[in-house]
């Protein structure tokens, strides 16, 4: 697998950005599931990426931090091609899921973010029943077998320790739901069509602190299954669910290490004072 | 569970495809009625415009001659309208945006204006007739017509201005009252200079509405043939949508008046289109000063 | 002291001055406010105060009567039967309920084929008299008479007309406002050609309006809905005249080379230019209505791997479903009320609608082509108000169904 992907790095000609050698020691267990290589973003006139390179490991959580506007988010989307709705982007360099460029010619979205599914920052469930929300990702990527969407929507819902909540009101509409149980509703959508990523752009910054504890823990239960990217805005959020952190700002990734590292050594003393708080 | 994703994801592309492609096409194909007629309209119509066509009588039973009592009718008839129309209708579009509080008036006020503008205009006409002509007795006359086709344009002002203040942000509200201005002195100094150019643009369109109804003057000033420019209010006029209808449906001989009928329609159509080509422009152009202030 | 407490007293008129000033300008405002209103009731008023004024009146003009023998038993008959009566399609009493004879009628012309001139005498004099004669020695006589010949010892009997009821009046299948000796005031026809035009132009402006607005709402780059824009404004901005024109002499050779029909001044040709006319206010309005989706709603759909496609019609659309009605009941009311350009390419028939090929009269379209031919007052002037007043109920539903939808759509929101 390994050599594969090396091969198909190779193959591609990249004058411009100078060709990064794998990190072999960060490599030796686990795959690398995403990969971005020297991506600059740009809308309109405004440089939103400045060249980053990046590495991330599969069924690891990443977290990206940073203050607001300094690209955390905009990077996070370029995984399933989310920026593609924005007109006036223009995006250069190497984003690789699973050794695959996404950017290339010939993919198609749909396909990339059936594999790549997201969680956003407010709650946002369609207009239907709870069943309908997680059935959803299912029916548009075409299984019309009822016993395997039942079954699909009950697992999901599960996953996102939600099914006990709600298996008795599988008809009422999703806004019934408090704000913490329409999350983790969009968790289990976002679930049920079997991604192997799970994108979060600051999944619990709109909920009380109990319901994001909730989603905390699920997160750390589902990075046994899902490589994972999650945006906060929260230190402490990040200290606690992400195994890698990376510091963003101004469109620049400053430092990206073991959140450990990053929270106990960190190199960059514009990292160090944005953990501490000095500014942010 | 055996699912052939790439056969799944081939069809719902595939789908997506025609959908869009018969979006398009019908899309495009409405733009192509607009030229269609346009085209149909210039096409032949031009043939007929001359100096002499704006600028003559009808002749030979509204065979020959020019329409320029109809231009001049439908012109007075514009003017007569916004006359009445504008300074009402801004009136009561402040009233409704920077004056009525929330409540059953405002709410009240508001259907009711929303529910004259969906009456149709014919019923306009049978209102004006019956109110205008007949009770006050000003007969069939420009002054009728007028009062008419203003009452027709009154909602469309009315809900242009509020549009127009509404667009106007609320900081400047309340940094003029704060700098202890009066709520008239905020909406005439602040409130409607920003507001102006969108009211403006809004009413230029309004005006191309006017100039082309019909049936709302048809029994309160219209007149079928009077070759003489009118010399007072209480006159009747001709009219140039109601000149058109007359040669193309029931003048002395329709296919000989078929050309003055072309020219006729091609005469409304650009006063339209002047309107709405001024409108567009003085969108950009204060739309430009506003992003460089 | 005295030149302090001066400015003061000058400094205290000019504010109640400016208070003053600022109330005025308030109450001025407010008057206009009020003006829509006002007018919305003024044409209530004026409109039933006319057309009302059918229900109840005789369906004859009150300056004739229909005479009969007095031993004659019909002593009522209905305004169809009097029409019947007068084309020769009823030609015996017993038709109707009456004896078996056959029925004569009489005309104040026909009096000298029954009386010489000399007995009329030289200025008309005699007429009454000889009314009187004539009517007296007929027994199957049907005369139509002016009111004011009608002498005061008549020894005929005079039929009380039909009055006009909403029923005979909504329900009535004829309309021939202008028949003699009695008016059919059946408007039947007219509703069912206005709804049948109207209907059939949504149908064919729908789907057109509806591919339009997702075209330009969701699909188009930004360029061609630059171009768009204008485009759909213009449609909304040529005049009724000119789009009856055009079909005049463009959509109205095309249907009847189509159909090969012998006229093709048809409902057809009218619903193809309403739905012309109807689709600028459909597209604004559902384009508007889809635009409001939320983004995060879309998002979330994209996200999971739908098309654009299947977005729009499993998220967009539903979430726009009330606007996307609202813009079709609007366009029906711009349909229905709808009157230069319908009267210049249906044909105008005033007969019961049985297909779209066939040429049909709307309401509008009746009032445009005949209102200037009825004498103010009279019954047919009535009649075409009160079909003023069916079109304004119509809009008022349309309207306000209109208004509670969007209430309606307010209130989910929160």
């Amino acid at each position: 697998m390994l050599t594969v992907m090396e091969e198909k790095i190779a193959s591609t000609e990249v004058p411009i950005i100078p060709k990064q050698e794998i990190p072999a020691s960060n490599v030796v267990e686990q795959k690398i599931k995403i990969q971005t290589k020297g991506v600059n973003l740009h809308y309109g006139e405004f440089h939103a990426l400045k060249g980053i390179t990046m590495t991330m490991q599969e069924k690891t959580v990443t977290a990206l931090i940073g203050p607001s506007g300094c690209g955390k988010s905009t990077y996070l989307r370029l995984f399933n091609r989310m920026n593609d709705l924005i007109p006036n982007v223009n995006i250069e360099g190497y984003v690789l899921v699973d050794g695959k460029d996404i950017y290339e010619r010939g993919v198609h979205v749909d396909e990339l973010r059936k594999n790549v599914g997201m969680v956003f920052q407010k709650p946002n469930p369609f207009p239907k029943t709870i069943f309908e929300n997680v059935a959803y990702g299912l029916r548009v990527n075409g299984i019309t077998d009822k016993n395997f969407i039942a079954e699909r929507v009950e697992r999901s819902l599960e996953q996102a320790a939600l099914w006990d909540e709600v298996k008795d009101k599988m008809k009422k509409s999703a806004f019934e739901l408090s704000g913490g149980q329409q999350q983790r509703l969009c968790i289990a959508r976002a679930l049920a069509v079997e991604p192997s990523i799970l994108l979060m752009d600051e999944p619990a910054s709109a909920l009380d602190p109990i319901s994001s504890a909730k989603i905390e823990e699920l997160i750390y239960e589902l990075k046994s299954k899902y490589t994972i990217i999650i945006v906060t805005h929260n230190m402490q959020q990040a200290g606690r669910v992400s195994d890698h952190t990376a510091f963003f700002y101004m469109g620049e990734l400053i430092e990206t290490n073991t959140t450990k590292e990053i929270f106990t050594n960190p190199q960059n003393i514009r990292t160090q004072n944005y953990i501490t708080g000095r500014f942010g | 569970m055996n699912i052939d994703h790439d056969k799944i994801f081939r069809s719902k592309r595939n789908k997506q495809n025609f959908a869009f492609w018969t979006f398009r096409i019908l899309s495009f194909g409405i733009a192509g009625i607009l030229f269609w007629i346009l085209g149909f309209i210039v096409m032949h119509g031009i043939k007929v415009i001359s100096w002499d066509f704006i600028t003559k009588m009808p002749e030979d039973g509204m065979t020959k001659g020019g329409i320029m009592p109809a231009i001049v009718g439908t012109l007075t008839l514009v003017a007569g309208s916004i006359i009445f129309a504008f300074p009402l209708g801004i009136m009561a579009g402040i009233y409704m945006n920077e004056y009525a509080r929330e409540g059953f008036l405002k709410r009240f006020i508001q259907v009711m204006t929303n529910n004259l503008a969906g009456i149709p205009s014919i019923v306009f006409g049978l209102f004006g007739m019956s109110l205008f002509v007949n009770k006050l007795h000003f007969g069939d006359s420009i002054l009728a017509g007028s009062l008419t086709l203003g009452i027709l344009v009154l909602p469309i002002v009315i809900r242009t201005t509020e549009e127009a203040l509404k667009a106007v942000d609320d900081s400047f509200r309340i940094g003029s009252l704060a700098l202890g201005a009066s709520k008239w002195q905020t909406t005439s100094r602040v409130i409607l200079p920003s507001a102006f150019p969108n009211i403006i643009t809004g009413l230029i369109l309004s005006i191309g509405r006017v100039s082309g109804e019909t049936a709302p003057i048809l029994f309160t000033c219209a007149a079928y043939f009077l070759p003489k420019l009118p010399h007072s209010i209480m006159d009747q006029v001709m009219a140039l949508p109601y000149h058109l209808y007359v040669i193309a449906t029931s003048g002395t001989n329709i296919t000989e008046s078929r050309p003055i009928a072309y020219g006729t329609a091609l005469v409304l159509i650009a006063i339209v289109l002047i309107m709405n080509i001024l409108a567009n422009i003085l969108r950009r152009y204060f739309g430009k000063k506003v992003k460089t202030n | 002291m005295q030149k302090l407490f001066l400015q003061k007293s000058i400094c205290n008129r000019v504010k109640f001055f400016r208070k003053l000033l600022e109330r005025l300008i308030e109450g001025l405002l407010m008057l206009s406010g009020g003006l829509t209103s006002l007018i919305v009731v003024l044409i209530v008023v004026f409109l039933f105060r006319e057309g009302l004024g059918i229900f109840g009146s005789p369906s004859m003009e009150t300056s004739s009567v229909l005479v009969v023998n007095k031993s004659n038993p019909i002593k009522s008959l209905t305004a169809a039967q009097i029409k019947n009566i007068f084309d020769q399609n009823i030609t015996h009493w017993n038709e109707i309920g009456g004896k078996k004879d056959t029925i004569i009628l009489f005309r104040i012309d026909d009096l000298t084929n029954y009386v010489s001139e000399e007995e009329v005498g030289a200025n008309l004099e005699n007429v009454p008299a000889c009314l009187n004669k004539v009517v007296d020695s007929i027994p199957n006589i049907l005369a139509f008479l002016p009111a004011n010949k009608i002498p005061k010892n008549f020894k005929g009997v005079i039929v009380p007309s039909e009055k006009i009821s909403p029923g005979t009046f909504l329900g009535g299948k004829e309309w021939f406002p202008t028949a003699e000796p009695a008016a059919q005031m059946g408007v039947l026809p007219l509703i069912l050609g206005t709804l049948l035009v109207s209907f059939v132009a949504i149908l064919i402006a729908l789907p057109l309006g509806l591919s339009t607005a997702i075209y330009m709402g969701e699909i188009a780059p930004d360029g061609i809905r630059r171009i768009m824009k204008p485009v759909i404004e213009l449609l909304a901005g040529i005049p009724s005249v000119v789009y009856g024109f055009f079909g005049l002499v463009v959509i109205v050779p095309l249907i009847k080379n189509a159909f090969g029909l012998d006229v093709g001044e048809t409902a057809l040709s009218g619903s193809i230019i309403l739905a012309i006319m109807a689709l600028p206010t459909i597209i604004t309005i559902s384009e508007d209505a889809m635009r409001n989706t939320p983004r995060a709603m879309k998002e979330a759909s994209l996200a999971l791997g739908a098309t654009k496609w299947q977005t729009i019609y499993k998220v967009v659309i539903p979430y726009s479903a009330s606007g996307i009605t609202a813009a079709a009941i609007l366009g029906i009311g711009r349909a229905v009320g709808e009157t230069m350009a319908v009267l210049m390419v249906t044909g105008n028939a005033s007969v019961m609608p049985h297909s779209i090929l066939q040429p049909v009269r709307t309401i509008p379209a009746t009032i445009a082509a005949e209102l200037g031919e009825a004498p103010q007052g009279g019954l047919h002037y009535q009649a075409l108000f009160a079909l003023g007043c069916i079109l304004f109920l119509i809009t008022l539903i349309i309207n306000l169904s209109v208004e509670s939808i969007s209430k309606r759509k307010k209130g989910e929101r929160h």
